[in-house]
């Protein structure tokens, strides 16, 4: 299957400002993609030239097989952009803005479009309101419902969830993977890393206009190392045994008298090892518990962050 | 071509949108109407004498129906920048639609709006003594010249409403074009001006179009400056569609 999405060699700069450096990636059809990064990291400016919104300075991108440049037409009939802010149209109801869509985009039906759309978002009581009196995540869910009308390849959503409440994050989520497992290639920026961990299939890390890492969350976490195996023990005399018998295969830290740092990361075979050992020794820890690098650690070591606010 | 259907949708889109706003209807229609109670009834009395034989009411009628349409047209300008500012304009630019279609909607909804108001306008004029002697002819000319003056800075106000940074500075551009009706024989004669204005006000472009209105429903005849009106409003569309064209693909 060709490519949803490919970028290569993308630079674009405002005025004297470079935002983005030499961007290379590649989204598989059918597949969640997130582009990570922190305010200002160029992921809007990204998303704006794959949506034909502005032209690249140097590099070239296709977007459903096409061209953004040359053949932006084309590109549009097989896109919908959701933006940073629900782009509503406030003075027109829920359904309005849904047929509106619809007649733009010369579905057969623009009004039972509409009408399944409104089921589907769970709008329907509120089907006939102003858009102006939603609520965030009504907004928002309109904003989703408009961009699915007409069946876009790719749907580009720009930080989806920002300024969401936690109920109505999660309720977007949902949506998101209920897109994808339809076959629509999601394409979303996101600066919360959690978020990009719960719905990327693959992760790009973009930092001051350069994409620092790329991959899967779990081969994102490789990166760094630092994941740890935790035991506690009731009494320090097996504290001090369980230390022996490990340090022969692992490295062991004392965290204080009743807990044991074994660095691991967190593979099932290491981990069975571990407890084999402590029985064979007749040593049962009280508690135990994991610790593996999270995408933080990941994104604070690949951008430095850490630093930066120290 | 979806074009024709797709500037209807928009045409559809931008009609609810004025009718919704209360206080546009009430700007667009009042005020010309108040202005012209006002020009006939308070100063009419100072200024008719200075306005020729003729009764005051018909003598500025024209400049009346146009300072309507100059106070119409800058809502055009707000709503366009509205929806830049809320984001809607992106929406609409990465789906295939062609960029007439979207900006046409708006200037075509804003032409609808202010002929109606045009027209109330004239309904006051009426009923405060204006009378004509224009035939169909005559009123069929105006009717034209009406509408392309309309279209024309309706498409002005649709550039500035894209150039805009906010939607409250979107209109700003039509406090000087009623400086300019102001600058003109709307009110007075521009003979009752100082030369330097005087210069200004009979070569700026709002003058033969409100002398050809006005030669059209007072005189019954279309005057002398006929052309030149049509040419000043038919060059302002041409230029100004096309820089509105430009500017959309451009943001």
């Amino acid at each position: 299957m060709k490519p949803a999405i490919t970028v290569s060699g993308l630079k674009r700069a405002y005025g004297k400002n470079a935002i983005l450096k030499g961007v290379d990636f590649q989204v598989e059809s059918g597949t969640i993609f997130a582009l990570l990064g922190s305010n200002g990291a160029g992921k809007t400016t990204t998303i704006n030239i794959l949506t034909t919104l502005i032209e690249a300075d140097a590099g070239s991108a296709t977007v459903a097989g096409f061209d953004v440049s040359k053949s932006s037409d084309k590109v549009r009939q097989h896109i919908s952009l959701t933006g940073q802010f629900a782009a509503v149209d406030d003075m027109l109801s829920a359904r309005e803005n849904l047929e509106l869509i619809g007649d733009l985009r010369h579905v057969k039906n623009p009004a039972q479009t509409a009408k399944e759309l409104l089921s589907k978002f769970d709008l329907t009581d509120a089907a006939d309101r102003l858009a102006s009196t939603f609520s965030g995540g009504m907004r928002r869910r309109l904003d989703i419902a408009m961009s699915l009308i007409g069946g876009p390849q790719v749907i580009f959503l720009d930080e989806p969830t920002t300024g969401l409440d936690p109920e109505a994050r999660k309720s977007m989520w949902q949506t998101i993977k209920m897109l994808a497992q339809g076959g629509t290639t999601i394409f979303l920026t996101t600066q919360y890393l959690d978020e990009a961990d719960e719905l990327a299939d693959i992760i790009a890390l973009l930092h001051e206009g350069k994409i620092v890492a790329q991959g899967t969350a779990t081969e994102l976490k490789k990166l760094v190392p630092g994941g740890v195996i935790k035991f506690t023990f009731s009494t320090v005399a097996q504290l001090e045994n369980a230390a022996i018998i490990l340090r022969k295969d692992f490295v062991v830290t004392k965290a204080d008298n009743t807990t044991l740092t074994v660095a691991a990361d967190g593979n099932v075979k290491q981990i069975t090892e571990l407890f084999i050992r402590l029985r064979d020794s007749k040593l049962e820890p009280a508690s135990f518990s994991q610790q593996v690098p999270t995408l933080d650690d990941v994104f604070f070591k690949l951008t430095g962050k850490k630093e930066e606010k120290k | 071509m979806h074009t024709i259907k797709d500037t209807w949708t928009m045409t559809r889109r931008s009609l609810k949108h004025i009718l919704r706003s209360p206080d546009t209807i009430i700007t667009v229609i009042i005020t010309p109407i108040a202005l012209l109670l006002m020009f006939v009834y308070v100063l009419g009395g100072a200024l008719e004498s200075q306005a020729g034989s003729g009764k005051y009411v018909d003598f500025i009628t024209p400049g009346i129906i146009i300072f309507s349409i100059v106070s119409g047209i800058a809502y055009a300008a707000f709503r366009i920048n509205t929806d830049i500012q809320k984001g809607i304009i992106n929406r609409f630019r990465t789906m295939p639609v062609a960029p007439s279609s979207i900006l046409s909607g708006q200037a075509t909804s804003s032409t609808l709006s202010n002929l109606f108001s045009s027209v109330l306008v004239l309904a006051a004029a009426f009923a405060a003594g204006f009378r004509t002697s224009a035939g169909l002819e005559e009123w069929l000319l105006f009717a034209a010249l009406l509408v392309l003056f309309t279209l024309a800075t309706t498409w002005m106000a649709v550039f500035f409403g894209l150039q805009a940074k906010s939607p409250e500075g979107a209109g700003s551009f039509s406090y000087i074009l009623m400086l300019l009706i102001f600058l003109s024989p709307s009110f007075v004669p521009t003979s009752s001006m100082t030369p330097v204005l005087r210069g200004f006000a009979d070569n700026q472009p709002f003058t033969p179009i409100i002398e050809t209105m006005r030669s059209l429903l007072t005189n019954g005849t279309a005057g002398n400056k006929v052309g030149l009106a049509f040419a000043w409003c038919a060059a302002i569309l041409v230029v100004m569609y096309a820089l509105s064209i430009w500017q959309y693909k451009r943001k």
